[in-house]
């Protein structure tokens, strides 16, 4: 276990440009009966990935509302990873055949961790199935556990969902991003959504010249109609269809292609898909495939905020932070109605959604065809990401659940 | 300038979503939902979900009206869903009642749709609050313009749109402070009025505010009489 390095602190007063003073009052107010009082976050990752991004903000936030407040991850070796990679896509409802070696190396990473790690915190949360298993170094009556699942269970492997449900049930509370991925558990299970930075690299406002510039390093022509999907490179963000969705388009507007994203730690699984996605692309001079270092936020910024519309054709989604990024900066989306999507993008109103190649490729050409359209859904996009989805609702929503849990009251 | 015996305390609530065991796949398992699922998840998908979705000032009423219409695609019942105005209410047993009564009319007169597939289902949340006060009062209509002007979106939605629950009046804290404690009947009456279908939480608190300021005008010594303001 290793407590994180965390990114540069923002001070919380700060953010009342954004969301007004009497939103930080909120929080304060929130924070003030729960001052002193320790918190616990566990993950598997502190680089890459929206749960490591989200942790990477919370925590200082929180720190700062008095909380005294850690983040720690776990450790793991690469076959490790390999197997809660291997349950990420079977949770997601992939094809798994389970390999009880599988299961055994779960078991042992979780306890040689465990004896690293005290976990007593009055709150503790476990992020996601890697570290699920330490519930079990539990001491009854002692604090507050709860798990966060950042994932969509809507159909589950049953052997990965099954193995791991024993371990969920001893929990005093589970937390999904969506309705649909709760499931049938004998505890209380809460709606909590995953939420942006406003003021992170990767969403605040930038200089024109600076966007040019990275436009330019990627010979992007700002000229033309630009679509991005931000994402790693992962079968399940399904970045060949995206290209599919492209060339159909291509045949009524000149548009380009940015696919960018990086890979994160806990995915072995991103150097074949992105052979696959250039294989796709198959060196057609307006598709641009981005591997970018880190997730390089600055320029990931820059090029969603000189697209024209960005797209998230997920094939499955815990949530789809980059959705909310792009809606943030008033961007038109054209969504998978997958996972968390449809949560950001109510179809109509924040953005569209589609279900198919075809309908995306579809949506796409409408908003091209529509720029005023496209500008009210970012509009309004906008507006929906800044009472839902950032950060401050995020620590808002936990304050929550803290006060309720210490109250007795969450059941 | 009139001081109020009793104060206006603000408080501000926050609230957190516990996702319920019923969903419905069609209209039939809507109507069974609607009936059996608890008063703190009618409040949730109209109530709670007029406060958050404040920024849509057009197509959008209330979770089952959204639904309906985006999942069901039944336009007719999602706009006689969206057509209850959760003003009128001062009880969920009420408002449950009539929204109950919406739906099970629509399917006695189309029993065809009743076992139609949805696209999505749709899932019954239920809203658990906590409330704070915010340390902030007022005793003068000064202090409760400047009191308004600093709350959060959460604490304008508590004391402006749930509020009527609580009061088991048709009316807001609001009002009732400014009635009651300053005797300002018509101006608690103008702010009772202010649409909260049609605006945001950010464009009913900035019509209240200038509703107060107008008061505040007709209470000063070279004031003029005002014309009756529009909300």
């Amino acid at each position: 276990m290793s407590p994180v390095q965390l990114a540069n602190r923002i001070p919380l007063s700060d953010y009342a440009a954004v969301i007004g003073e009497g939103e930080i009052d909120e929080l304060r107010t929130l924070a003030r009966p729960l001052a002193g009082r320790s918190v616990e976050m566990v993950n598997s990752t502190a680089v890459g990935g929206g749960v490591a991004e989200m942790l990477n903000r919370l925590v200082p936030l929180a720190e700062e509302l008095g909380l005294a407040i850690r983040w720690e991850v776990m450790t793991g070796g690469e076959d490790f990873f390999e197997v809660t990679k291997a349950f990420h896509n079977a949770l997601h409802g992939e094809a798994y055949h389970a390999d009880p070696k599988h299961f055994e190396i779960y078991r042992a990473y979780n306890e040689q961790n465990l004896k690293r790690l005290p976990l007593d915190a009055e709150f503790i949360e476990i992020h996601d199935p890697q570290p699920a298993g330490f519930i079990e170094s539990r001491q009854a009556g002692k604090n507050h556990w709860i798990w966060r699942c950042h994932i969509d269970l809507s159909h589950p492997n049953r052997s990965v969902w099954d193995f791991l449900e024993p371990y969920v049930a001893k929990y005093d509370g589970a937390i999904f991003s969506s309705p649909e991925f709760a499931r049938q558990l004998p505890i209380p299970q809460y709606l909590l959504y995953p939420a942006i930075d406003p003021l992170a690299e990767k969403n605040k406002e930038l200089d024109p010249g600076f966007i040019e510039e990275v436009l330019g390093r990627y010979s992007i022509d700002s000229s033309r109609p630009i679509l991005t999907q931000i994402s790693r490179f992962d079968r399940l963000k399904d970045p060949v269809g995206v290209i599919r969705a492209y060339r159909i388009v291509k045949r009524y507007f000149d548009c380009q292609l940015v696919l960018a994203g990086g890979s994160a730690t806990d995915d072995p699984e991103g150097s074949v898909v992105l052979k696959e996605v250039k294989d796709a692309a198959n060196d057609d001079p307006d598709v641009k495939v981005l591997e970018l270092p880190a997730w390089a936020p600055l320029e990931v910024n820059a090029l969603q905020r000189a697209s024209t519309i960005v797209i998230q054709k997920s094939l499955r989604e815990g949530f789809g932070l980059t959705v909310s990024e792009a809606l943030w900066k008033k961007k038109p989306v054209v969504a998978s109605a997958v996972g968390g999507i449809p949560t950001q993008v109510i179809h109509r109103h924040t953005g569209l959604l589609a279900h198919s190649v075809e309908g995306t490729a579809y949506q796409i050409r409408f908003l091209l065809s529509h720029p005023e359209i496209a500008t009210r859904l970012g509009e309004q996009g906008h507006q929906h990401v800044k009472e839902n989805f950032l950060i401050t609702q995020n620590l808002k929503r936990y304050l929550t659940l803290f006060l309720l849990l210490s109250q007795g009251a969450a059941n | 300038m009139e001081i109020a015996e009793t104060p206006f305390e603000f408080y501000t609530v926050a609230s957190l979503t516990r996702i319920g065991n019923l969903s419905a796949g069609t209209l039939a398992e809507f109507l069974a939902g609607l009936e059996q699922c608890s008063d703190s998840s009618i409040f949730h998908h109209t109530f709670q979900t007029l406060g958050t979705h404040h920024y849509l000032t057009e197509g959008f009423s209330n979770d089952f009206a959204q639904w309906v219409l985006a999942d069901a695609n039944r336009d007719a019942l999602a706009e006689q869903l969206a057509a209850l105005d959760i003003r009128d209410y001062t009880s969920i047993a009420a408002l449950r009642h009539d929204l109950s009564h919406v739906v099970r009319e629509f399917i006695e007169q189309h029993p065809e749709f009743a076992q139609q597939q949805t696209l999505e289902r749709f899932y019954f949340c239920e809203s658990m609050e906590v409330t704070l006060s915010f340390g902030l009062s007022a005793r003068t209509l000064d202090e409760f313009h400047d009191g308004v002007a600093r709350l959060s979106h959460a604490a304008f939605y508590f004391h402006f749109i749930s509020s009527r629950l609580r009061l088991q009046l048709r009316t807001n804290d609001f009002s009732h402070w400014l009635a009651d404690s300053l005797g300002l009947k018509n101006l608690a009456e103008y702010i009772n009025r202010i649409d909260i279908y049609t605006n945001t939480l950010d464009s009913a608190r900035a019509k209240l505010l200038r509703l107060v300021e107008r008061e505040r005008r007709k209470h000063e010594p070279s004031a003029v009489g005002e014309p009756h303001p529009v909300v």
